[in-house]
């Protein structure tokens, strides 16, 4: 598979879920503290978000970056736009903006435990499983 | 290796107006509050960019990590 057919899988991806996730390892065993923490606050907020790991094939982390001009993972996206890094996520979960630009639930007070407490679904059509 | 003063100064001198305030133990991860006019109007994501683009090709080398926080002055 060539770099650029990446960067189409990539963005068709980021097109087709309304809210993705890139990071390195999965939302049940997150390989990165940055990852691992941007998964806990949308799992707190019991928003549903589609995810990808960047691990498997470094050229997926290389293809993302160029495709968003952003050179960190996690990576967050709604409707097809960046929202952010851990930091900006951290900051927005913090003064309640996340919810708000995610469409959860109103995010105020405790938020509600996630429904059914099962793992966030992987994305439909996961890059890595068609990088074989 | 950069000083917590040479990532102020260059952050200042690359958005006119800013303000900058910068923490580093091992002067290869910061901590990095940026206060700017030039924020106003634009999404986290702009924001962050106009700081990041200042390191192009330095992040992840001879800065590892830019823990970074963008306000616009009230």
């Amino acid at each position: 598979m060539s770099d650029n057919e990446i960067r189409t899988l990539i963005a068709q991806a980021i097109e087709e879920n309304e809210t993705i996730l890139f990071m390195k390892g999965s939302p049940d065993a997150p390989a990165c503290g940055f990852s691992a923490r941007t998964v806990a606050m949308l799992q707190q907020l019991a928003t549903p978000f589609a995810a990808v790991d960047v691990l498997p094939d470094p050229r997926i982390r290389q293809e993302l970056s160029a495709l968003s001009n952003w050179p960190t993972i996690p990576q967050l996206f709604h409707k097809g736009e960046l929202i952010g890094g851990c930091d900006i996520v951290t900051e927005m979960y913090e003064n309640g903006e996340l919810g708000e630009a995610l469409g959860a639930p109103a995010q105020s007070g405790p938020a509600p435990a996630p429904a059914g407490a099962g793992p966030a679904p992987a994305a439909p059509m996961g890059i890595e499983n068609r990088l074989g | 290796m950069p000083s917590a003063d040479e990532v102020k100064s260059r952050i200042e001198a690359g958005i006119p107006g800013a303000t900058a305030e910068v923490q580093t133990h091992d002067e290869v991860h910061f901590d990095v509050v940026v206060r700017a006019g030039a924020f106003e109007g634009l999404s986290r994501v702009k924001q962050h960019r106009l700081v990041m683009d200042i390191f192009d090709g330095e992040l992840g080398g001879a800065i590892h990590a830019l823990a970074l926080k963008t306000e616009v002055p009230t």
